[in-house]
């Protein structure tokens, strides 16, 4: 019990000044979840089990971002080939004999059911940073191609799930990889330039059901009955929110229902409708210093392995916010992207933290210069 | 070992940094964007927004239409929608859904299957919609129920409409069932037009036409108070119901061929081979489509699956057949078409037919042969030597593109979905699938019917149609016309064009139905007793196969093999001079086609000639609004 003590009077010190847990990140994102949580469970119409399944996930999610925070750097990108591999064999597998919703993305492995899809969201932006590591930078034409090869086989294979949501961050997770290496500007121009060529290419191979989320955007009102309903009811609930909001458990558009999906996907009109624009600029504000925060520990981090990860991460974060804050208010099409950390939903909430436990064992590693 | 570059650490942290900043200043914009257009709502457009929500206390359910009821030609009811009672559970109202389900158990019959299936549907849709958990309640489980309705928040008795069959296993094939619409059916169907609709076609008439049958779904909109409890029906825009389908069958006919199988395996096809109009398609065994509507039980569907009989296995449709000798008016035709004989020219059947320089032998039926013979004569006693003959001065390859363009070896078209192609053998299908080379015995034994030959019921049914139609073909079809609602207008469906004629020279066509009209007439016909009484001249072919090759040289007379080794068939149409029926039928185990197949077709075609008088010719179909009774 004393030598117990004693090597905690030692080490105390040393966590408060050196803490392996960035306090204002997690600090941050504790935030987040409390919001996320009463939101929940005024949304679900204070349903009192989902609320105590949205509280356990968290807790599920903290316990696995203190684990994964005890992890060294160097030790994921060790492992970072194999994780990535797995994880595109589940894919894989999940193609072949998957379940749900009509779309083929679980697997039921008995005692749990889960989305592989989850673990690429990870192991991608790893597998990128571990490639650009291996190379010489800024990127090669060379090194793109084979960094692209990565991210378009997981990507591709979501995508044909069908759960273009999932694959988009898991595409621009590498991406962003690829942007953070320093990839030359004149080499993103004309591969923004190529994409922007091949829309009308990959229109095509869109899903009927994609192609009208699309054609929606531009005309919801055309069909008020079947996906111009989300879009128009979501709006109406933001837009009725006004300046200060209609007060907590007061969304008429949830309560009364006609706000589809209103605890997962649709979960931001609630917010906007109940904290009117002060809520949603300050939830905003909390989203941009959270990516800053942690676009500051990249920055700092040892090597450009940890560099490219954290970085990737952090960018990817934003894509959350930016897709399904674009669908609630019909800027962008509708497409199945959680608000991270607010959003009702098992495996979206866990890997979100179990990401920032890779962030937070970057900054346990962080670069003494910057202490 | 190549070189590679050395990486600069420094640099490519400086790059990091200056990247993550244009980075965040990007992602800062982007969000700026973002909250400008929350600005953009709730501010400047928030007035607009306010009114709407306000005004938002409506609520749309969507309405399912009356699917469309299925006619014979005649007017014969053979789908209709009979009033029902289901349960629904709207998941959303729900707090422990299992809790409630066990609760549930105890007032109303609920099998395990009914909740495996709604839990899955219950993943696929949206939940605050309402799900089916039970169909078709019985009047003592609805008064359970709605004594203890207070106990079950979310659960509702629904009426609604069920599809019956009135003619049950006669017409399960072909008109098929409708089930419930599965975690599968979602992905086919349109989510939007489906809302408000449990059933969808499975199979058959009823998935073939879905589309018609279906209709479009209408919607209410309901003014609801803040609890979401309905106030009043603020507008009803009605279902338009799914169209009322008249088929081409005459029922009178299939269910007098169905009564003739008496159960026996086989299959049954009638066309009118002036428009390809089907008359009679029939499957033995059948089903009752009435058990699936709704739900069939476990038991029995294994009964269905395990019966050695395969009676879920549409026959007519799907069914694989070898024709024997049922080719051979057909293969008639393409000797004399293509100059290879001439109807007076006459071959030796000596009982054993042998390809010059080989040794193996091909057999006659009867031992010690016909003698000479002429093609009316090879016709009327199926003599083999005259068509192994025939196909081998022919080759391989004129005879299957002749026999083509009677449809063998290809679908059909016929308006269902599952048709098989069959097997015309041809030196490129041997090639294709089987990756070898053609010998001159395939063509042999392929000259009568055997060999690498496959035809479906429906598919030797419209070479015989367009054959007794001299050479002029149509796409067999079942749908003859539309109705928009009882008592609506009946459209005929449009007629369907002629296929290029396959017959140059009609003294030809007269040659072979003359051997055709022996079949069925002629002192040495194979069904000489077949026309006896019948007050047209039918003509006719048999056909005997068989399912098993002999494993033995020995030669063994026909009769005196048991009857499992044969499947049997014969077709026949009539009046001969001008034929209006065209029928094959099939049965899987026989002693003969002449014996046991032929006097289905009678059967069929006297139940044809009693609809005669009033299904003379060609008629628009009228619109008998109910059923007639016959």
């Amino acid at each position: 019990m004393d030598a117990w003590l004693a090597r905690w009077r030692h080490r105390l010190p040393h966590l408060i000044r050196r803490p392996r847990i960035d306090l204002p990140l997690a600090g941050a994102l504790a935030l987040l979840a409390t919001i996320g949580f009463f939101t929940q469970y005024s949304a679900s119409d204070l349903n009192t089990g989902q609320a105590m399944a949205q509280g356990t996930r968290l807790l599920l999610g903290t316990f696995l971002l203190v684990v994964v925070s005890r992890i060294p750097p160097l030790t994921l990108r060790n492992w970072t080939p194999w994780l990535y591999a797995g994880s595109v064999m589940l894919l894989v597998l999940v193609a072949l004999l998957g379940e749900g919703r009509g779309a083929h993305r679980w697997l039921d492995l008995h005692f749990v059911r889960f989305q592989p899809s989850e673990l690429l969201k990870l192991t991608m932006p790893m597998m990128a940073a571990w490639m650009l590591n291996q190379r010489p930078l800024p990127p090669s034409w060379t090194t793109l191609a084979m960094v692209a090869a990565l991210i378009v086989l997981p990507a591709g294979l979501i995508a044909e799930q069908p759960d273009l949501g999932t694959a988009l961050l898991v595409g621009a997770s590498g991406l962003f990889a690829v942007f953070l290496a320093g990839l030359a500007w004149w080499r993103i121009g004309l591969i923004v330039a190529s994409v922007l060529a091949a829309m009308p290419v990959a229109w095509h191979f869109l899903h009927e059901y994609q192609r009208n989320r699309v054609r929606m955007l531009f005309n919801p009102e055309s069909d008020p009955l079947g996906l111009g309903w989300h879009i128009i009811q979501s709006k109406i609930a933001v837009g009725s929110g006004g300046l200060w909001g209609k007060g907590w458990h007061h969304s008429t558009q949830s309560r009364l229902e006609f706000l589809p999906e209103h605890t997962t996907d649709f979960i931001f009109s609630v917010f906007a409708e109940e904290w009117g624009l002060i809520g949603v600029l300050l939830l905003l504000a909390l989203y941009v210093f959270i990516i800053g925060r942690s676009l500051w520990i990249a920055a700092n981090a040892k090597d450009t392995y940890s560099r490219l990860l954290a970085g990737a991460i952090s960018m990817s974060f934003f894509v959350y916010v930016m897709v399904n804050g674009g669908m609630i208010t019909g800027i962008l099409p509708v497409v199945g992207v959680p608000l991270p950390l607010i959003s009702y939903g098992g495996t979206s909430t866990v890997s979100i933290l179990a990401t920032f436990g890779v962030l937070m064992s970057i900054h346990a590693q962080r670069r003494r210069v910057a202490a | 070992m190549k070189l590679r570059p050395l990486k600069d650490a420094r640099q490519e942290s400086r790059v990091f940094g200056q990247r993550a900043l244009i980075g965040f200043i990007g992602i800062v914009l982007a969000l700026g964007i973002l909250g400008l257009r929350f600005w953009s709502l709730q501010v400047l457009h928030n007035k607009e927004y306010q009114a709407r929500s306000d005004a938002n206390r409506i609520l749309t359910r969507p309405l399912a239409p009356a699917r469309g009821l299925i006619y014979d030609r005649n007017g014969v009811l053979l789908a209709e929608n009979v009033a029902a009672f289901r349960l629904e559970i709207t998941p959303e109202q729900v707090g422990d859904m299992d809790a409630l389900l066990a609760d549930l158990r105890t007032v109303i019959g609920v099998s395990d299957e009914d909740v495996s299936r709604f839990r899955a549907l219950a993943r696929s849709k949206r939940s605050y919609q309402s799900i089916p958990l039970r169909m078709k309640l019985g009047e003592e489980e609805i008064a359970r129920f709605s004594v203890n309705r207070w106990r079950f928040r979310g659960v509702d008795v629904v009426p609604y409409l069920t599809r019956y069959y009135p003619k049950g296993a006669e017409f399960g094939h072909l008109v098929g069932y409708v089930g419930r619409i599965d975690a599968n059916d979602v992905e086919r169907l349109d989510a939007a037009r489906y809302a408000g609709t449990t059933h969808a076609g499975k199979t058959g008439i009823e998935r073939a036409y879905e589309k018609l049958l279906h209709g479009e779904p209408g919607y209410e909109l309901v003014e609801v108070n803040a609890d979401r409890r309905p106030l009043r029906v603020l507008e009803r825009v009605a279902p338009i119901p799914g169209r009322n389908l008249y088929l081409s069958i005459d029922s009178r006919i299939q269910q007098a061929g169905v009564a003739a199988f008496a159960g026996r395996p086989g299959a049954s096809v009638a066309i009118d081979p002036r428009n390809g109009e089907v008359l009679a398609m029939i499957s033995m065994p059948g089903f009752d489509p009435n058990l699936f509507v709704n739900g069939i039980s476990q038991a029995d569907y294994d009964a269905l699956l395990e019966s050695p009989d395969k009676p879920l296995l549409d026959r007519a449709l799907r069914g694989s057949y070898v024709p024997g000798s049922t080719i051979k008016p057909f293969l008639a035709m393409a000797g004399l078409e293509l100059g290879f004989r001439k109807p007076d020219d006459t071959i030796l059947s000596t009982g054993e037919f042998f390809i010059p320089g080989q040794k193996r032998g091909y057999r006659d039926v009867r031992a010690g042969g016909h003698g000479r013979v002429d093609l009316v004569q090879s016709l009327a006693q199926s003599v083999n030597t005259y068509y192994y003959a025939l196909a081998l001065d022919m080759g391989i390859d004129a005879f299957s593109d002749y026999m083509a363009r009677f449809g063998f070896g290809q679908a059909t078209g016929i308006d269902l979905i599952g048709e098989r192609a069959g097997v015309l053998p041809s030196r490129q299908w041997k090639r294709a699938n089987l990756n070898a080379a053609w010998y001159p015995g395939e063509t042999v034994i392929a000259g009568i019917g055997q060999g690498f030959w496959v035809v479906t019921p429906i598919q030797l049914a419209h070479g015989l149609a367009t054959l007794a139609n001299a050479g002029v073909g149509h796409s067999p079809h079942l749908l003859r016309a539309t109705q928009e609602g009882i008592g609506g207008d009946v459209i005929n469906q449009p007629e369907v064009p002629a296929q290029t004629p396959i017959i140059k020279h009609a003294s030809n066509w007269d040659a072979v139905r003359a051997g055709m009209i022996a079949v069925v007439n002629g002192p040495t016909g194979t069904a000489r007793t077949m026309g006896d009484g019948f007050p047209y001249v039918i003509a006719g072919k048999s056909g005997t196969a068989e399912r098993y090759s002999r494993t033995d040289e020995t030669w063994t007379h026909i009769s005196q093999v048991a009857i499992e080794r044969h499947q049997v068939l014969f077709e026949a149409f009539t009046p001969a001079e001008s034929p209006r029926i065209a029928v094959m039928v099939v049965l899987e185990a026989g002693r003969g086609g002449g014996r046991d197949a032929a006097p289905i077709v009678r059967t069929m075609m006297d139940a044809w000639l009693g609809s005669e008088p009033a299904g003379q010719g060609n008629e628009p179909v009228t619109a008998p609004a109910t059923e007639q009774r016959h």
